[in-house]
């Protein structure tokens, strides 16, 4: 396979991982301020916000350089599946557009009590539904019942993602992100008592993923047959397992001795094994077993210039983006309000 | 059961709807990340409080229309495959480089807003106007290259057809380069200042007729007019250059535009006037003989090219962009003509911030930038049906066989009403009606997370 090919495939499967880590969360800290709960509740809520106001906007642009790389260098890939998962694709739009508006209210300035509390509900909610759909989105491309031919998708529009395999992988990324948020915060956290609560939480939601796991595991092998052959058949499919598993073990092991800041690496960790180990299994596909990584390019033509723009963009923004995390993540907050 | 509104229809006006709320959205975070580094760069050098409290004032603003802009342009990416998926396998890649550049220069801004917003007190002064500035930068460079596409579907060039009917032997930087490009790109540039501008000078000057003495709504006035009178006389001169560069590359449009049926040596400008007809006849409206030559070609006696010339087939409609363009020429006119007025105040040493009838005029002028803008894209956008891709690909050819867009488009016009009234109430009682707080202490005029 031509190496530009490799090179962009790789660049969207950064892409993809870089957004589970830093969107992944900030959808998850959602989940958590739906689930704000005990003496601390405010302080959860306070917490949360504090953590996401100033990169989710940097966070979610992830999102987009997937979308542009994928309609760029993976084009047919991009029409294929924006028609058969028309219907999953639209609705996580929705939740996005409601869970972006929502947060920038809540946070610049509605001040009436049940305002806010009407869009913190749709900010928490959004949070929930969206993760759900875009798990349910990258599961239905492994199923093997979205069907392309010549381009055009032949199976419909309920196809892949209407199966329980779909949805589970769905509930597994939402418990990957919530894992993810309740990790970050507890490691942000000033107040102990408050990193405690996220530790429960962060515990408890890491246990979910793993029962998730085994449950998208075992689905798999009835409606992904492609994609658990590649899971079980491979030795080194078994390596990412192993190290997926043993970091998933270590993450809940920190939270337990209250290693907070060496836990949420490797809790991030796992959660890009498990993003890496999808993409394998995938197995050169955008969508199993019709649409290949090759079949998908736009032209190949136009691939090393892709490549080469986005290396030199990274040049550029890597370093302005660890300049972000540097101002607000490395020192406590000062609170503002 | 049979839809209420035809799938095409539906995608054309989900999409129309999408882009005409993002654009008000886009044209504020181009410019009005611009006006605030003004302001904090005038509160460095003269050290006055008050252009502290507009920057904050004007960042909170930002915030949230930059915030809307974020989610409703991701909304349109989304909604490129989803409702054009033909059109995005077909020209993916061609405009998928200025679509990059697009999305680096966006992440650019995403990070430099975030130190802006949040960093006032965690970054030196020299580091928060420089992420200020990389903010007011980006998001100019976004909005030309999102400019680049549209001008690709324009006037499309770097590809051939083969003879499947395919796009092949791609250049991509022939692509993002079209003649359109920079028309466009200066076109559109300035409109976003201007029609910001003004709608900040209107909100800025109805405060100031209700309580003329107000230091805070002065300092907004003078800092905004003098990029009004630099930007207008810009606006005007690139929108010769579009109309020109229509004549050429457009023709179609520019007809549709002036609802010119006849091809015409020496050609009346239209002005006002409503086509009938399919734009054979027009009821009312005045003609100004041989003035559309002159401003399409710079002679009074050139051949303007009419309808009748362009099969019916590939014909535009030319109620909606005649009727759209004499709504942006009229604006824009109207807009001019304030700025002058200032101008004109400014050099006879008048101040312009007690001037009432000044003022009435900036209060009524605030909506007609942004009128003007969403009716500029109509020409734009309506002039080129019914390509999607000028002479390549059809809006009909390129839209999704998915079934029921109805229902998307009935959810898309609810969120879209939604989240403008929020922005609308949050804006009015955020940015513009709190009392100015210029005796606080530094610490509480932060514009960081409210008070729970």
């Amino acid at each position: 396979m031509n190496v530009w090919v490799d090179a962009c495939w790789f660049a969207l499967g950064i892409g993809v991982v870089l957004y589970a880590l830093t969107g992944g969360p900030d959808l998850g800290a959602g989940v958590w301020h739906l689930l704000a709960s005990g003496p601390r509740k405010a302080e959860q809520r306070r917490a949360l916000q504090h953590a996401i106001a100033p990169i989710w906007e940097a966070n979610h642009v992830w999102l987009i350089f997937v979308i542009v790389l994928m309609f760029s260098a993976f084009s047919r890939a991009f029409a294929a599946i924006s028609i058969a998962l028309h219907i999953p694709i639209a609705l996580a739009v929705l939740g996005i557009v409601m869970r972006g508006a929502a947060f920038a209210f809540h946070a610049y300035g509605i001040h009436s009590a049940a305002t806010r509390r009407r869009w913190s509900w749709v900010f928490s909610l959004s949070s929930l539904i969206t993760p759900v759909l875009l798990g349910t989105v990258a599961g239905a491309l492994g199923t093997g019942q979205i069907r392309v031919e010549d381009g055009v998708v032949t199976s419909g529009y309920l196809a892949g993602w209407t199966t329980p395999f779909a949805w589970l992988a769905g509930g597994f990324t939402l418990a990957l992100f919530v894992t993810l948020a309740a990790v970050y915060i507890a490691a942000e956290a000033e107040d102990p008592a408050l990193a405690d609560d996220f530790r429960r939480r962060a515990l408890i939601a890491e246990l979910v993923a793993g029962a998730f796991a085994g449950l998208v595991l075992w689905r798999s092998s009835l409606e992904a047959p492609q994609l658990y052959a590649v899971l079980m058949g491979s030795g080194w499919s078994w390596a990412v397992q192993a190290v997926t598993a043993d970091l998933a073990l270590v993450t809940l092991l920190l939270l337990w001795v209250r290693q907070y800041r060496i836990a949420r690496f490797t809790c991030a960790a796992q959660a890009a094994a498990v993003v890496m180990a999808w993409g394998v299994a995938m197995d050169r596909h955008f969508i199993l077993p019709d649409l290949s990584v090759a079949s998908a390019v736009s032209h190949l033509a136009v691939l090393p210039a892709f490549t080469l723009v986005y290396a030199a963009g990274a040049l550029v923004l890597l370093p302005a983006f660890w300049y972000l995390l540097k101002v607000f993540k490395s020192s406590p907050g000062k609170p503002h309000d | 059961m049979r839809p209420m509104i035809d799938d095409l229809l539906a995608a054309r006006l989900q999409m129309a709807i999408s882009l005409g709320f993002h654009i008000l959205f886009a044209v504020a975070g181009m410019a009005m990340p611009c006006l605030t580094v003004l302001a904090e760069w005038r509160y460095y050098k003269t050290r006055d409080r008050i252009y502290r409290e507009l920057a904050h004032r004007w960042a909170k603003g930002t915030a949230i229309l930059f915030a809307v802009g974020a989610i409703s342009g991701t909304v349109l990416s989304f909604e490129l495959g989803l409702l054009w998926p033909r059109f995005m396998a077909q020209a993916g890649a061609l405009i998928g480089l200025p679509f990059s550049f697009e999305g680096l220069a966006f992440f650019l801004e995403a990070i430099a807003l975030g130190i802006y917003l949040y960093g006032w007190d965690r970054v030196s002064p020299r580091i928060h106007l420089l992420s200020g500035l990389v903010v007011a930068l980006s998001g100019a460079a976004s909005g030309v290259l999102v400019i680049a596409v549209n001008a690709f579907m324009n006037t499309p060039r770097g590809f051939v057809i083969d003879d499947q009917g395919e796009i092949s032997a791609v250049d991509l930087w022939q692509a993002f380069f079209t003649p359109a490009f920079p028309v466009q790109a200066a076109h559109m540039l300035s409109a976003a200042y201007a029609s910001v501008g003004f709608a900040v000078l209107g909100i800025h000057a109805a405060r100031l007729l209700k309580d003329p003495g107000d230091a805070f709504h002065r300092a907004a006035l003078r800092l905004v007019v003098p990029l009004l009178i630099v930007v207008l006389p810009l606006q005007l001169l690139s929108g010769d250059r579009a109309a020109k560069h229509l004549a050429v590359y457009q023709p179609a449009k520019l007809a549709a535009a002036e609802a010119l049926w006849e091809t015409t040596e020496g050609a009346p400008l239209l002005i006002g006037g409503i086509p009938v007809d399919g734009g054979r006849r027009v009821l009312l409206g005045v003609h100004v003989p041989k003035a559309l030559s002159f401003l399409a070609h710079g002679d009074f006696t050139s051949k303007v090219i009419g309808l009748e010339d362009f099969p019916a087939d590939v014909r535009p409609p030319v109620l909606i962009p005649h009727l759209a363009f004499q709504v942006m020429v009229g604006c824009g006119t109207l807009m001019l003509g304030v700025a002058a007025w200032a101008g004109w105040l400014l050099w006879r040493r008048r101040p312009l911030e007690s001037d009432r009838w000044f003022l009435r005029a900036a209060v009524l002028s605030a909506p007609l930038g942004l009128i003007a803008v969403e009716a500029g894209w109509m020409v734009t956008e309506v002039g080129r049906q019914p390509w999607i891709i000028q002479g390549v690909l059809r809006v009909r050819d390129a839209v999704t066989p998915m079934p029921g867009l109805q229902y998307s488009l009935f959810a898309s016009i609810g969120v879209y009403l939604l989240l403008g009234s929020v922005v609308a109430v949050l804006l009015s009682r955020e940015v513009v009606s709190k009392a100015p707080a210029t005796k606080s202490s530094p610490a509480a005029a932060q514009e960081g997370l409210p008070a729970q």
